[in-house]
């Protein structure tokens, strides 16, 4: 560009024009992407990472064989893991806490267990009232496991095919 | 005693007067300034895909009072080793003048608070006080921060008053008036808006407004709170309501800098159709009113620039110091002397259809 | 009693105790803010005079701009207390005396024996479309023309000498140039170049 049509762009402020006039279609014409939340929620991907949880098998027993690779891998050290060997002979956690407090979040754990036992919901709106109320004891995680069970499988199932 | 008291009264009286013509003024004004708050997180919102406040009351329209709300009871800290008077009386330094420039403004035909002949110097004087707010604010703050923001403000808005008060030198000689009023009349006409002062004195005219959006501290000027360098400026160490009084005076001080954009160039209450309109159709009820020259045509012009400041702020980035500078200094003031020079001679060749009926 | 008095003696009181402050308060950042505040009074008393025009020119001269620049510079400076009142026993007589005389001198040159209301007539009170400003106009391009453009072209090479004495290059400061900075195009920084994607083994 020669020196002097740059003169007479910055004279009269054509690139200033248009900035504002791409702000003004925007203000006019484009749709408003604001959700309003409580209302209007996002669409959630089945591989959502939220609140966690801990599964069963249909005939009603723990999934969880207490081999503790959650708790290895897990970045933040939030999973403590306590097993013992029950009267049948088979291994199972006496102990397992997560800590939401430290938890980041990335799915590791999930990732890392062999038998789907730990399992992060779509869960998203929790919260705590007092202190210990986000520490995640294993009677706790079940609980969750065995309220939204249909929810887990069927967001499980559909992500299947890529696993 | 009874004489003595009657003559106090009647020495007095005008005084009360202007007391309830003040607060006549001033009240509404708050409320234009609590309301232009809520449409700039509208309008800045939808210009950035968003909705801006939908929640207190229909539309969010109470989000305002709520926001007022909020600041009237929070504590005002007073940071250690500031300097207690100056730290409150700033924010009143601040606001004070955005207010008082309102006296000359006349708001219709006949509605003036106080006549001035130097109505024009006036304004120039009480809004060039406005920097010792944030003089003041920055230096009894005793926060580095404050005292940098207070430097740039400080040193912009001199930049700036000189470019500004240039841009006023123009008007007046095409006015040929320092009073606010005769400048509007003077850009009566028969030709619509095309009498007013905006057509031959256009570059004065963007001058002004750009050196008023730079005297205001507002985007793409606010280096003087520039959050990304220096936090908030000024200001960083003030809460509650001293901090929502400086923030009163930044948008009384937009509506004002508005107001006499539209007075000086855009012909205040001057209707745009002046001239075009025949007296039949004036003579009609409401379409009438309308039409004619009235208060409400100042109200759309002073919200036209209104919305022009919300529009520079959603559209461009702040602007680096030394080249705020270097627009003020090199750029308007050259510019604006160049234009005193043309108007002189445009008015001297009585050039019209402004300058060609006798005066 | 009017409004008139009560103005001029609540703003000739301010004038006096802030002119006071002015030179008794010990920080110098608040010793400029209350010379503000006289030059202030001093506009309004003079707003009481009719004389709207340099009233609003010294609010605007001097506290818009003035004392802005004085103030920006007192802000910055970092004053030893103690030490710029080292001398203040030693010069005390010599700034007295000096005091003296310059009270003297004032109130001989301004005094009532020259200025008072047996010398001069009280100017009449002026109705209120009087254009104090335009009289000023008027007067100074016309009888004073010559004296005011002279006035006007000594400060001008006032400006340009204080500018060219204090416009030094040092070698050793590095600044950036805007104009420059804002004419750079995107081939002068920005080199594009082409490279053939890799073979995929």
């Amino acid at each position: 560009m020669s020196n002097t049509a740059r003169f007479v762009r910055s004279l009269f402020l054509l690139e200033l024009f248009k900035g504002l006039s791409v702000t003004l279609r925007h203000m006019l014409f484009v749709r408003k992407v604001t959700l309003q939340y409580p209302e209007e929620k996002a669409p959630i991907s089945p591989r959502f990472r939220g609140l966690h949880a801990l599964r069963r098998y249909p005939n009603g027993e723990e999934r969880c064989i207490a081999c503790k690779l959650c708790e290895v891998v897990c970045p933040a050290l939030a999973i403590t893991i306590e097993s013992e060997q029950r009267a049948d002979g088979t291994r199972r956690t006496t102990r397992y806490d997560i800590d939401l407090t430290k938890c980041i979040f990335c799915g590791y754990c999930e990732e890392s267990c062999p038998v789907d036992s730990i399992v992060e919901t779509h869960i998203y709106e929790y919260h705590g009232e007092q202190r210990g109320d986000l520490m995640m004891t294993k009677e706790k995680l079940l609980a969750v496991g065995d309220k939204y069970e249909a929810q887990i499988a069927a967001a499980r199932s559909q992500d299947a095919r890529y696993r | 005693m009874l004489q003595w008291l009657i003559s106090t009264y009647e020495n007095w009286q005008p005084v009360s007067g202007y007391l309830v013509h003040i607060v006549a003024i001033t009240v509404p004004l708050f409320v234009c300034v609590a309301y232009l708050t809520y449409v700039e997180r509208k309008i800045i919102g939808y210009m950035q895909v968003r909705m801006g406040p939908t929640r207190v009351g229909w539309k969010g329209l109470l989000q305002p009072w709520a926001d007022m709300f909020k600041l009237l009871f929070k504590e005002i800290i007073i940071p250690s080793g500031a300097n207690k008077i100056l730290f409150l009386l700033a924010p009143i330094l601040a606001l004070a003048p955005a207010l008082a420039a309102w006296a000359v403004i006349p708001l219709n035909a006949t509605t003036v608070l106080a006549d001035l002949n130097a109505g024009l110097l006036y304004v120039l004087a009480v809004t060039s006080i406005g920097v010792y707010g944030v003089i003041i604010a920055g230096w009894s703050s005793n926060s580095k921060y404050a005292l940098l923001g207070a430097m740039r403000s400080s040193a912009q808005i001199v930049a700036y008053e000189i470019a500004m008060g240039f841009a006023l030198v123009g008007v007046l000689i095409a006015a040929k008036s320092m009073n606010l009023g005769d400048i509007i009349v003077s850009q009566a006409g028969q030709h619509g808006f095309l009498d007013w002062f905006w057509l031959p004195l256009l570059p004065l005219f963007i001058i002004y407004f750009i050196s008023g959006v730079a005297e205001t501290n507002r985007a793409p000027f606010d280096v003087a709170e520039g959050e990304s360098e220096i936090v908030a400026g000024f200001h960083v160490e003030y809460s509650g309501m001293a901090f929502a009084v400086f923030f009163l005076a930044e948008y009384a001080n937009m509506i004002l800098i508005s107001a006499l954009a539209a007075i000086m160039f855009l012909g205040g209450w001057l209707s745009p159709v002046q001239g075009w309109v025949s007296a039949t159709w004036l003579a009609t009820p409401y379409i009438g009113w309308i039409l004619d020259d009235g208060f409400h045509w100042l109200l759309i012009k002073i919200a036209f620039f209104l919305f022009w400041y919300l529009w520079f702020r959603a559209t461009f980035p702040r602007y680096r110091y030394d080249q705020i500078m270097r627009l003020g200094w090199k750029v308007f003031i050259p510019i604006t002397i160049v234009w005193i020079v043309v108007v002189s001679a445009m008015v001297l060749a009585q050039v019209g259809p402004w300058w060609d009926r006798p005066s | 009693m009017g409004i008139e008095p009560i103005l001029f003696y609540s703003f000739a009181t301010v004038l006096l105790v802030s002119a006071s402050a002015v030179i008794t308060v010990r920080n110098p950042v608040r010793a400029a803010l209350f010379l503000v505040l006289t030059f202030f009074a001093s506009a309004a008393l003079w707003l009481l005079l009719e004389a709207e025009f340099l009233a609003v020119a010294l609010v605007l001269v001097y506290v818009g701009a003035v004392m802005v620049l004085f103030l920006f510079v007192v802000m910055m400076l970092d004053i030893n207390l103690a030490r710029l009142r080292e001398g203040f026993i030693k010069f005390l007589p010599v700034g007295l005396l000096i005091a003296v005389v310059m009270v003297a001198v004032l109130v001989l040159v301004v005094g009532p024996e020259q200025f008072g209301l047996a010398k001069f007539a009280e100017p009449a009170r002026h109705n209120a479309d009087y254009s104090n400003s335009r009289e000023l106009g008027l007067i100074l391009y016309t009888v004073y023309v010559y004296p005011f453009e002279i006035a006007a072209v000594i400060l001008l090479v006032a400006i340009v000498a204080a500018i060219a004495l204090t416009l030094r290059h040092r070698p050793t400061t590095k600044y950036q140039n805007s104009t420059e900075q804002i004419a750079v195009q995107r081939n002068q920084r920005l080199r594009i170049v082409e490279m053939p994607s890799e073979e995929r083994k």
